[in-house]
Parts: structure tokens; C-alpha cells; sequence
């Protein structure tokens, strides 16, 4: 065998300078632009986010209203309606299920072949990811205002404040789901296989939580069903939101969210770099 | 300041991008578990090279270019892009790369502008310069009447030029693609092989090509021959013909693949 010598031909140097500040701005405009498109087009994608938790205001709270009564507890200061107590678990619930889409969505992306875009990319991969979890963290707290847009109509209703106040809650609660999300799409084989997620994941989460009763109703029901409640990290989610519409900050759900943002964000980074992660192992007996 | 800063020969001299090869394998393998999908594979392609990487599926084509992207990480042996390690500066060697893979990539369901927009932001290129650069390249390929199309409504051929033109928005040294041609009728194939020759010529750029499909050899090709992993044939087309001990390339990419000739009466 024979290597063959150069041609003789004169490659341009390109200067290629490093990328500065500016430079990632634009890499992270341009995902959070793509993600926003992608969610503009599937407009079923967006009708059916905000059907699921309103179906749960409507209907469930309207039926449960009489047989779940709510005392008052903080952040509250007088009795509200079950109505105003799940709100915040259904903000949850929408972050965790847009989570979750995104998840399926990198998974769907991957089998497609649209991930690959995005892993050769040169910025480092973990600014990829950051910057992939906010564009899908922004999508979902506009389908959260869209939903208490409606919920004010309905009349849940918070002081005006806790609409703003409640943003930067919403936005780790957001991060941590969707770092959630980004973790167990590394480790799923198959788009087939994210019913599991629903299953095991999504449902477990959301019922074993403060979203739908408070936590020492559960406790009075079953206290085993009440340690998992507060082993769920969505329970905190629920209630940092839940204080946040008060103006309140509720620090024990504030550290614990923070941690598992931390902890999900650097599985994630972990899970999808090429020479550690379990994304690797997704490809075994694939291509050649 | 540079990237190429890091690079410099023995008396410290910091090295041109023209004098260092533009992808360097050494001593590289790969395994899906117990499964070898390369073996010990070197072989590097000068600057301004038009290298053919043949092979019948399951040789490992893929397998190679997820290494050299970095999609894989090389876990033996060294791959170097412009002579920056892939492992090491990833992001030095992947913004001199350009890619074609063998899947189609482009998002269906946004229109061909916001495709190149969105590729051209993962390479920190602003909206204007973006605009001007996409512009250019879609008229060089007949298709700026497509731009606010979805890709959706594309042909096969017209995506993966769309996809080629892509690659080459960031303004890469070296473009690899990957079975560029395959399920495309026999015009596009033509037309896209001699859009990417043209570059070549025209820009220097070194193209690292992947096919099963020897009718896309020219004989002024590099020819690197790959069979179930290993690396079996690299040279020029007369060195590869002459090594195989056959009489054209088909002939001797059947003898070191060990498969009947496709078409004999072809001679690159």
C-alpha cells in the first residue's frame, strides 16, 4: 500500500479565530429559535399541552372540590378552593410533561438523524445541551402562562404579583425536569420505548407529589406513600412554585430543586459525551 | 488568534494549514462490544485531495466517519483534522469539517432557509453573514427559488444538495460525506458528484467521500479500500489496481473485497 503524497494544491488557511461571547450568543439564539419553530409547527403539540392540565382544572377539580377539602396551610392564609391548591401542581405538571416531550423529542431526533446536527456542532457539547434544555424550558413556561391566562377566566386566580414572582421558580423547576428528561433520553434505545417513561417516570412522579393533595392528607392515608413523597424531587418543584405565587420562597424546595437540576444537567453532559457517556452504547449494533 | 497556534514543526515554527494533512488516521479501532468494527485502520489525505472511501456495507464506513465527527469517541489509535486531535480539540478539528451523513438530517418540517440558519448559528456565523453565505450557495446549486420552502416539499436529490451546500455554509477544509449518493436517480447523483469535484477544484477543499459505488471513482482519486474493518487498499487508482494485481479499479475492488465485479466494463 502507497500513501499519496500531496498534490501540490494550496488549501486556503482560513483564520478561524475562537469563538467569542458573541459567538455562542448567536449558537444559542439559533437552537432557542429552532425549538421555538418547531413548537409553532406542531400546533397539536401545543393544543394538547394545555387540554391535559385544563382538563384537570375543569373536570377534576370541579368534581373533587367537595370530597377534598383544604385546610389552610402555608403558603396559604385562609381556605382556598381545590381549584386554587392544584394550580401550581398543574404548572408542574405541564413543565414535567414538556420535560418529558423534549426527551422524546431528542430520542425521535437522534433516530432521525437531526441530532447529529446538532452533536458536531464545534461549541463544547455541554453548552449544546444547556442551551437545547433552555430553548425547551422557554416553550413550556409559555404554555404555563397560557394555561393560567385560562385558569384566570375560570377564576384561579393569584395576586397579580405571583405571576411574576413565580417566573424564576418556574424556570428551575423547568430546568430540572427537562435536565430529567435530556438524562433518560440517553438512556432510551427505541422512540418505542418512552411509553416505559410514561409509565414509570411521568405517572409516578406526578401522583406521588404535593401537586394533587397536600402532603399531610398523604401522610394521614399512608405514611410510606408520604416518605416517597418527599423522596420525589417534584414534590419541591410543586412547592417552590406554589410559595413563588405568594411571593414566598420555600427554601428547602428551592436547595432541593437546585441540586437535582445540578445532579440531572451533569448526568446529561455525562451521559452524552462521546468517550464517557451511555449514548455510546445506544449505537452498538448499529451502522457500520 | 489561531488554532492553529498549537501546531509547529521541530524548530517551533508554527505550521501553515496547507502544509499539514488534512485528516490523519493513526492506528485507529473501533468495537461494538465484541464485535470489530475497525481494525488498526491508518491512512491520511493531503489538502485539496479528493479521497474515495469505498467499501460494501458493513465495512465500516460509518462506523469511521462517526469516529472522525466525533459523534464516537476514538478510543484507539489517533485521528487528526488539520492536525488537531479530534479527542483533544474537538471543536479546533470539527469547525474544519464539514458533513454529509448517510441518514437525511434536515429537519422536514422547517423551510430550507431556516435549516441553513439554524446550521449556521451551530457555527456562531451571524444572521447577515448567515444570509449572504446561504444566498450564495443556493443560487450555485439552481435552488434559491426554494429557500422559504419547507424541506418537506424537496426531492430526494434537491434535499441532499441542500444538505451538501449545509455542510459547506461554515466554510470547511475538509468535507466528508457519507454515501451522498445513495437512493438518489442516476442525474442527481451525477450532478451532486460533480458539484463536489468542482469544489475541489475551484476551492481546494479536501473531500473525504464514502460509496459502495465504484462508477464515482475518477482516476485522479485518492482510493482508500475498506473491508469488514480492516484497511485493505490506499493510493491513487493505478497503485490500488496494480497492488490488487487487477486490470481496472471495479476488477480490483472486487479481488480485495472478494465479491464478482458489479460492472466490468467500466473503466475510471
Amino acid at each position: 500500500m502507497t500513501d499519496i503524497t500531496n498534490t501540490g494544491r494550496i488549501v486556503p488557511s482560513i483564520a478561524r479565530k475562537r469563538f467569542g461571547p458573541m459567538q455562542y450568543l448567536i449558537c444559542l439564539k439559533g437552537i432557542l429559535v429552532r425549538e421555538g419553530l418547531r413548537y409553532l409547527n406542531q400546533r397539536e403539540r401545543f393544543i394538547s399541552s394545555l387540554v391535559r392540565p385544563l382538563l384537570w382544572l375543569f373536570i377534576f377539580a370541579a368534581g373533587f372540590r367537595q370530597v377534598l377539602g383544604v385546610s389552610i396551610i402555608p403558603p396559604y392564609q385562609t381556605y382556598v378552593l381545590y381549584e386554587v391548591y392544584i394550580t401550581p401542581g398543574l404548572c408542574g405538571m405541564i413543565l414535567l410533561f414538556s420535560g418529558m416531550q423534549s426527551s422524546l423529542s431528542m430520542v425521535y431526533d437522534r433516530e432521525m438523524g437531526n441530532m447529529r446536527t446538532l452533536l458536531v456542532s464545534p461549541f463544547p457539547r455541554w453548552f449544546l445541551l444547556i442551551s437545547k434544555l433552555l430553548a425547551g424550558v422557554a416553550v413550556s413556561i409559555i404554555q404555563v402562562y397560557a394555561f393560567l391566562f385560562i385558569a384566570w377566566f375560570w377564576g384561579v386566580k393569584a395576586p397579580v404579583s405571583g405571576y411574576f414572582l413565580t417566573l424564576p421558580a418556574l424556570f428551575l423547576s423547568g430546568m430540572m425536569l427537562g435536565a430529567l428528561g435530556m438524562l433518560l433520553s440517553s438512556m432510551i434505545k427505541q422512540l418505542e420505548n418512552f411509553a416505559g417513561i410514561m409509565n414509570f417516570v411521568i405517572f409516578p412522579m406526578y401522583f406521588a407529589s404535593s401537586a394533587l393533595y397536600p402532603l399531610w392528607r398523604v401522610q394521614e392515608a399512608s405514611p410510606l406513600l408520604h416518605k416517597i413523597c418527599l423522596l420525589n424531587p417534584f414534590t419541591y418543584a410543586v412547592e417552590l412554585v406554589r410559595f413563588a405565587f405568594y411571593g414566598q420562597i420555600e427554601w428547602t424546595s428551592l436547595a432541593v430543586v437546585c441540586a437535582f437540576t445540578f445532579v440531572f444537567i451533569a448526568g446529561a453532559i455525562i451521559a452524552y459525551d462521546p468517550s464517557r457517556g451511555l449514548i455510546i452504547k445506544k449505537q452498538e449494533g448499529g451502522n457500520n | 488568534m489561531s488554532p492553529n497556534a498549537g501546531l509547529k514543526d521541530v524548530q517551533g515554527k508554527s505550521l501553515p494549514e496547507a502544509s499539514i494533512p488534512a485528516l490523519e488516521l493513526a492506528s485507529v479501532s473501533y468495537a461494538y462490544g465484541k464485535r470489530q468494527a475497525l481494525d488498526d485502520i491508518s491512512f491520511s489525505i493531503p489538502p485539496g485531495r479528493f479521497a474515495v472511501l469505498l467499501g460494501l456495507n458493513g465495512a465500516g464506513k460509518t462506523t469511521l466517519f462517526s469516529l472522525i465527527s466525533h459523534l464516537f469517541a476514538t478510543r484507539k489509535g489517533r485521528i487528526h483534522v488539520f492536525g488537531h486531535e479530534i479527542n483533544r480539540r474537538p471543536g479546533d478539528a470539527l469547525r474544519r469539517l464539514g458533513i454529509v451523513f448517510q441518514a437525511r438530517t434536515l429537519d422536514l418540517d422547517l423551510s430550507v432557509h431556516q435549516n441553513l440558519s439554524y446550521h449556521a448559528s451551530l457555527h456562531g456565523i451571524g444572521t447577515r453573514e448567515a444570509n449572504q453565505r446561504i444566498d450564495e450557495l443556493l443560487q450555485s446549486i439552481d435552488m434559491s427559488d426554494r429557500l422559504h420552502e419547507k424541506a418537506r416539499s424537496l426531492s430526494g436529490g434537491q434535499i441532499r444538495r441542500v444538505e451538501i451546500i449545509r455542510a459547506l455554509l461554515h466554510q470547511p477544509s475538509l468535507l466528508l460525506l457519507d454515501e451522498a449518493t445513495v437512493g438518489l436517480d442516476i442525474k442527481s447523483r451525477a450532478t451532486i458528484l460533480a458539484d463536489i469535484r468542482k469544489l475541489v477544484h475551484d476551492n481546494g477543499i479536501s473531500v473525504l467521500w464514502a460509496t459502495h459505488l465504484i462508477d464515482e471513482v475518477n482516476h485522479a482519486d485518492q482510493v482508500i479500500v475498506l473491508d469488514r474493518g480492516r484497511l485493505v487498499a490506499n493510493g491513487s487508482v493505478n497503485d490500488v489496481v496494480k497492488a490488487a494485481g487487477g486490470t481496472t479499479i471495479n476488477e480490483a475492488f472486487s479481488r480485495l473485497t472478494g465479491i464478482v465485479a458489479l460492472n466490468p466494463g467500466h473503466r475510471p
